[in-house]
């Protein structure tokens, strides 16, 4: 049982700024929360692989294959540090696999739109990781050690990614009419859904309150998406692409800009599952670690062989 | 399939590139394959760091003979503008990329061939050839290490990975013969100090595959078994066509476009 004398310290020590570490006194329940936040971080990592991998074959110059399939491999990269993160919360990163591909846990629900063209890996490149960045720098500072230091290097490497994206959607916005159509097109389907990374609008986000109390995160959903917009709406001016919200206008007051209604119903449905690749994905994701089953038996059978005959050997 | 016409000092020089990049860059396409698709996290980080290798060496080799070529053109046009009987990688480099256990054999086969030949070309006369090769040499001993803690893993894991690991190693074993073909191309660059003479290792590389397959507790199939050729030379299976139509119809739908 929790004591209110335990909680309060906790509080204390969060207020200070004090890193929580893994062998730490924490509430049962803000172990809970990073645990759901930090491993739905992790599947979001390892199922984002799909949407721009389905590019990797078909990138149009080898210096752009070579460099989607580092960008690729860095997601998987980025799995593996959070999955460890979490790891030492003391669940196993098989049970947190199996909560994603068997069970209810989430991943961010912008990996269930379909890449249609190359041009959309170079937008997601752009809007997406640049979503991401403005998340995870805030998250590089949240109350849980490992997860903060995990959320640190992942940005250095989203950083690169997007000016990678950007330099690419520039390139494509000062091509030919067909790459210019392209990456317009590309803009056009993943802008709404980009803006819908940052959850649910505040009034409408039930874990936000105590998220912040414990300041595993330290800004609002609506004040990151604010900060997205102000950047990118700048950042598409200048290459001459055209963000599709006719209410998009800059206020002077507060100098920010406004822009429409997010499409909500949506959002909802693609989190319940009838995005137009949920099932896909989790179809592929499943085959991947169903067809791997074997390989991991193997490895393990193997590692108990050698133990034995060194400890026969000794 | 056999070409008469003799080559050029530099027209043999330019296919001795080619082969070695396509191998490299057909290869590394297969291998690609598995990016997202890997049996656990660490592994996918394996083989998408050896896509990038192969890709990478296929991209400077590509490159190089570009400029030996001097006509204006660069390793994009080697990889995206040619058709299947114009590429000159092994057959073995092309087949689809199969369960874990043929994706670690082949690669088995080729990294420990690459091993034996890159030993020899980093020591090419030519300073630029050899640099290059040198560079990557430090790669291919990884991918041949990697690959061959898996033969090993796999062969004497479970009664499943053993089967698959015998079955891959059974299938690939025709397409492994074609590894130690020689023509002019050889002859000529072997001549000019910038070739590797395959013949001077064939017998120490069967002795590293033997070795490796028997401690994996796998039975060595048999070398005197009959095994395809042609590739050298444009032969190819209907796999590469697919593979290529995949690779290049982007690139080739807008000729004109800048992607780089």
């Amino acid at each position: 049982m929790e004591t209110q004398q335990q909680l309060d310290d906790f509080q204390a020590r969060i207020d200070a700024g004090e890193k929580i570490e893994p062998k730490d006194w924490m509430p049962e329940r803000y172990r809970e929360q990073i645990i759901r936040m930090g491993s739905q971080h992790a599947h979001s990592e390892i199922v984002g692989m799909l949407p721009e991998g389905n590019w990797i074959s078909r990138a149009p110059s080898l210096k752009r294959k070579l460099v989607l399939l580092a960008k690729v491999q860095d997601e998987a990269g980025h799995g593996l540090y959070l999955y460890s993160a979490i790891e030492t919360l003391g669940v196993r990163r098989s049970e947190l696999i199996d909560q994603y591909l068997y069970g209810s846990a989430k991943y961010s629900s912008i990996f269930n739109y379909p890449t249609l063209s190359y041009a959309d890996v170079c937008v997601i490149g752009w809007l997406v990781d640049g979503a991401a960045i403005v998340n995870q720098t805030k998250l590089a500072h949240s109350s849980y050690g490992p997860y903060a230091r995990a959320n640190l290097r992942i940005c250095k490497e989203e950083s690169f990614h997007k000016k990678q994206g950007y330099e690419m959607v520039a390139k494509l916005a000062e091509g030919t009419p067909a790459q210019r159509k392209m990456v317009q097109s590309a803009v056009d389907r993943f802008w709404w859904p980009t803006l819908m990374m940052f959850g649910p609008n505040d009034s409408n986000s039930p874990n936000s309150a105590e998220l912040l109390k414990w300041q595993v995160k330290l800004n609002t959903n609506d004040e990151l998406r604010q900060h997205f917009v102000d950047r990118v709406v700048m950042e598409a001016e200048a290459v001459g692409l055209t963000l599709p919200d006719p209410d998009l206008k800059f206020n002077e007051e507060t100098g920010h800009w406004e822009f429409g209604e997010i499409p909500w119903d949506e959002f909802w449905d693609v989190v319940k599952g009838n995005g137009v690749m949920n099932r896909e994905r989790i179809k592929s994701r499943r085959k991947a670690h169903e067809d791997g089953a074997w390989v991991r038996e193997a490895a393990q059978a193997y590692a108990r062989k050698k133990n034995l005959s060194r400890e026969k050997a000794s | 399939m056999n070409t008469t016409k003799e080559l050029s000092v530099k027209e043999s020089k330019i296919a001795y590139l080619l082969r070695l990049a396509d191998d490299r860059l057909i290869l590394g396409q297969r291998m690609s394959e598995w990016c997202g698709h890997g049996p656990v996290l660490e592994e996918d980080l394996a083989l998408a760091n050896m896509a990038l290798d192969l890709i990478g060496h296929a991209s400077s080799l590509y490159a190089y003979a570009a400029e030996v070529e001097d006509e204006g053109r660069d390793e994009d046009h080697f990889a995206y503008f040619r058709d299947d009987y114009e590429f000159t990688n092994l057959q073995l480099c092309e087949l689809p990329k199969g369960d874990f256990a043929f994706t670690i054999a082949r690669q088995f086969l080729f990294s420990s061939f690459s091993y034996f030949q890159y030993q020899q070309l980093k020591e090419a006369k030519d300073e630029q050839f050899a640099g290059m090769i040198d560079k990557h040499f430090k790669e291919v001993k990884y991918h041949l290490r990697h690959s061959r803690d898996w033969v090993l893993k796999l062969g004497d894991g479970t009664d499943e990975s053993k089967k698959r690991m015998q079955d891959a190693f059974d299938e690939l074993w025709m397409y492994s013969g074609e590894l130690f073909y020689i023509d002019g191309v050889d002859e000529m660059m072997l001549a000019e100090g910038n070739g590797a003479d395959l013949l001077s290792f064939k017998d120490e590389w069967k002795k590293l595959v033997e070795d490796t397959l028997k401690e994996a507790t796998l039975n060595v199939p048999d070398w005197d078994q009959f095994m395809m050729t042609g590739s050298r030379t444009g032969m190819h299976t209907e796999h590469l066509g697919h593979m290529l139509a995949q690779m290049q119809f982007l690139r080739r739908s807008h000729p004109d476009a800048d992607w780089k």
